[in-house]
């Protein structure tokens, strides 16, 4: 069977038409996220990918730490509260002053004091997955902290005070125009590519995501070479998918239920003209397809050739 | 197909040491350097280039993306370690009391004398035009100055000044309070303002001047001058210094966003925000001290001379600490790691 052949067998225009604009719309995804991919060069000249925070990450990261920070702040006022009042209030003002020390510390140090620590995180960015880095791929500095920190003033600090404002001794128009003004500060990660607020502008930082992947079992690490005894394929059939698509199989083989299996399965049979043997497993199929797959699109792109996907007829 | 694949082969033999670095930098992640030895400190660098050149390897031979996606990960990661800060929080906080914070302010010393005229020009118009119409207080300050302003007994201004029989509780509310006063906010605001070219930071200054002039002149007018300045500069050297110091960190950034000079905007930003951001720290250190000297000094110390005393003091302390220059005595070892 021929390659054209091979990628023609029971398709219609109208299918093979959509399966192009599936390809179109994939690509245009693929570049999508490629905004946000910045590239680090290392002094041993490899190229490290780092992925931007988007505004919607770092939104959450924020509103995670200011709910520890003040949650952490309202339950140590509780319990000073408790404790000063089974004293009988006589020692509240001791009370009241540790607690403003507590609050002035926590309200001043907290992102601080995480974000100089060695994961360069507050609590809320490692819970979403981000990092600060300085953005020319040297070391945090410590006066980096400080600055995009302490820039948080303008940033949310003097939003809401044009906000609690509108109701209080400011002019109603004043204090709306002032809160638009001061929304330029807050909604700033919005406006550039890199999505830094004025804080990162200033101190030379940005938010990047701080990946923890684990590596899993290689998927030909199961396949032994008995089974595949039952399995050879020909070149033309090795040469029906590309690379997007021998990933899409890693992906299958690693997470998806059986009943997706058995129907990629069923799909490449078809694709390929597989004929299927009696008792043929599912999975074993796939993963020896995946070895002879991967084997050879390794061997082709040593060769230069990358086959990016099934429509690339190299 | 008994051959197994070269890809495979590759990671097989290389996934031992990849396994090594990231429960290293699980472990050093967790406890700061401390936790390596000094085996696993030597082990570092070497498993950290032995992972760059796999990854570089993996991309030009592997299709496997679960390996390619680990492998940016975990070389990410040990890079920023390897490339990263290695000294310890307290290291960190020795060389900014030792040389950042004193460095940083004596370079701003164009700001800080723009800042204290915005300021002290401000506040002694202010005072100036109290003193030939006191009606010009009313224009300045609304009524928030806890009842002391011209229409107060010349008795009861005496008396705010003084504080009869101080309990350390009183003086440890009054600290509370200090803490959470209107200057400690101004002082942020002034630093963060400055990136608006750093007008707003001189409005705010100058404000604030206005507030300071005006109270001080209520209390002149009563023949209480002398005495309100010891009141007032007992903390309020340290207090008004630190805001002068944050206004000038602000018009540091301003000068630096608006005028970029031969840099570009983004790098100029960046280099005078890391320095102005130095200066902003040490402000609220000290405005945690003028809180100290606010509520227990001023509390316990009712002589105008020995308020004074302590006034002159902290000034020669602060000028000194800052303003003269000294030799670098810092080890050579933890400037490279800070």
């Amino acid at each position: 069977m021929t390659e054209a052949g091979v990628a023609a067998a029971g398709q219609t225009q109208a299918q093979l038409q959509q399966a192009a604009l599936r390809r179109r719309q994939r690509l245009a995804l693929e570049k999508q996220q490629r905004r946000y991919i910045r590239e680090l060069l290392t002094p041993e000249g490899a190229v490290l990918h780092l992925k931007i925070a988007t505004f919607a990450e770092r939104a959450g990261a924020f509103l995670l730490d200011f709910i520890f920070q003040w949650g952490i702040v309202l339950l140590v006022a509780y319990g000073v509260g408790v404790m000063t009042m089974a004293l009988g209030w006589g020692g509240w003002q001791i009370g009241q002053a540790f607690l403003a020390v507590f609050v002035f510390i926590f309200r001043n140090f907290w992102f601080i004091f995480f974000e100089m620590g060695r994961r360069s995180a507050t609590p809320g960015k490692r819970i979403v997955g981000l990092r600060v880095a300085s953005r020319d791929g040297g070391a945090l500095k410590a006066d980096a902290v400080f600055a995009r920190n302490f820039m948080r003033e303008i940033e949310v600090g003097l939003p809401l005070t044009f906000l609690f404002g509108i109701g209080g001794d400011l002019s109603g128009v004043l204090a709306l125009f002032g809160f638009l003004w001061a929304g330029i500060f807050m909604f700033f990660p919005l406006f550039n590519k890199d999505k830094l607020r004025v804080g990162d502008l200033v101190a030379g930082t940005w938010v990047i995501h701080a990946p923890r992947d684990k590596l899993m079992a290689d998927v030909v690490s199961s396949v032994s070479a008995e089974q595949h005894s039952g399995f050879s394929f020909t070149p033309a059939q090795l040469d029906a998918y590309g690379i997007h698509e021998l990933h899409v199989l890693e992906d299958v083989l690693r997470q998806a239920p059986k009943e997706v299996r058995e129907e990629v399965a069923q799909r490449i049979r078809a694709k390929i003209g597989w004929q299927r043997q009696p008792n043929e497993n599912d999975r074993r199929f796939l993963e020896a397809y995946y070895a002879g797959l991967r084997r050879r699109l390794e061997q082709r792109m040593l060769f230069g050739q990358k086959k990016i996907d099934k429509f690339d007829t190299r | 197909m008994t051959d197994l694949l070269k890809s495979y082969r590759f990671r097989e033999e290389r996934e031992g040491d990849w396994k090594a670095l990231e429960a290293l930098l699980k472990r050093a992640e967790s406890g700061g350097a401390r936790q390596l030895s000094d085996e696993d400190m030597m082990a570092l660098p070497r498993l950290y280039r032995q992972a760059i050149s796999s990854l570089s390897v993996a991309r030009s031979i592997s299709l496997d993306q679960n390996v390619i996606v680990y492998l940016e990960g975990l070389c990410s990661r040990a890079y920023f370690f390897v490339y990263g800060t290695r000294s310890t929080f307290g290291e960190r906080l020795a060389l900014f009391f030792r040389r950042d914070w004193p460095a940083a302010v004596r370079s701003a010393g164009l700001s800080t004398l723009l800042a204290m005229a915005c300021m002290f020009g401000a506040a002694a118009l202010a005072f100036t035009l109290c003193m030939m119409d006191m009606d010009w207080f009313w224009a300045f300050n609304d009524n928030m100055m806890g009842g002391r302003n011209p229409n107060a007994t010349t008795e009861y201004l005496r008396s705010t000044l003084y504080t009869e029989d101080a309990h350390a509780a009183d003086m440890l509310g009054a600290f509370a309070a200090q803490l959470f006063s209107h200057n400690s906010q101004i002082a942020l605001f002034a630093f963060a303002l400055g990136f608006a070219f750093g007008l707003p930071t001189a409005i705010l200054l100058m404000y604030n001047g206005v507030i300071l002039g005006a109270f001080v002149a209520v209390f002149t007018d009563r023949g209480l001058g002398y005495e309100v300045m010891g009141w007032l500069l007992i903390h309020g050297v340290t207090e008004l210094f630190a805001i002068v110091l944050a206004g000038a960190a602000g018009f540091v950034i301003g000068r630096a966003v608006a005028f970029p000079g031969k840099l570009s905007r983004m790098a100029s930003a960046r280099d005078a925000g890391r320095r102005a951001a130095l200066i902003a720290a040490g402000c609220v250190v000290m405005l945690f001290l003028a809180g100290l000297l606010e509520g227990f000094g001023r509390q316990m110390i009712n002589s105008d001379v020995v308020r004074y005393a302590i006034a002159g003091t902290t000034a020669i302390i602060w000028l000194s600490y800052f303003y003269i220059p000294r030799r670098g005595r810092i080890s050579a070892e933890l400037e490279a790691r800070a």
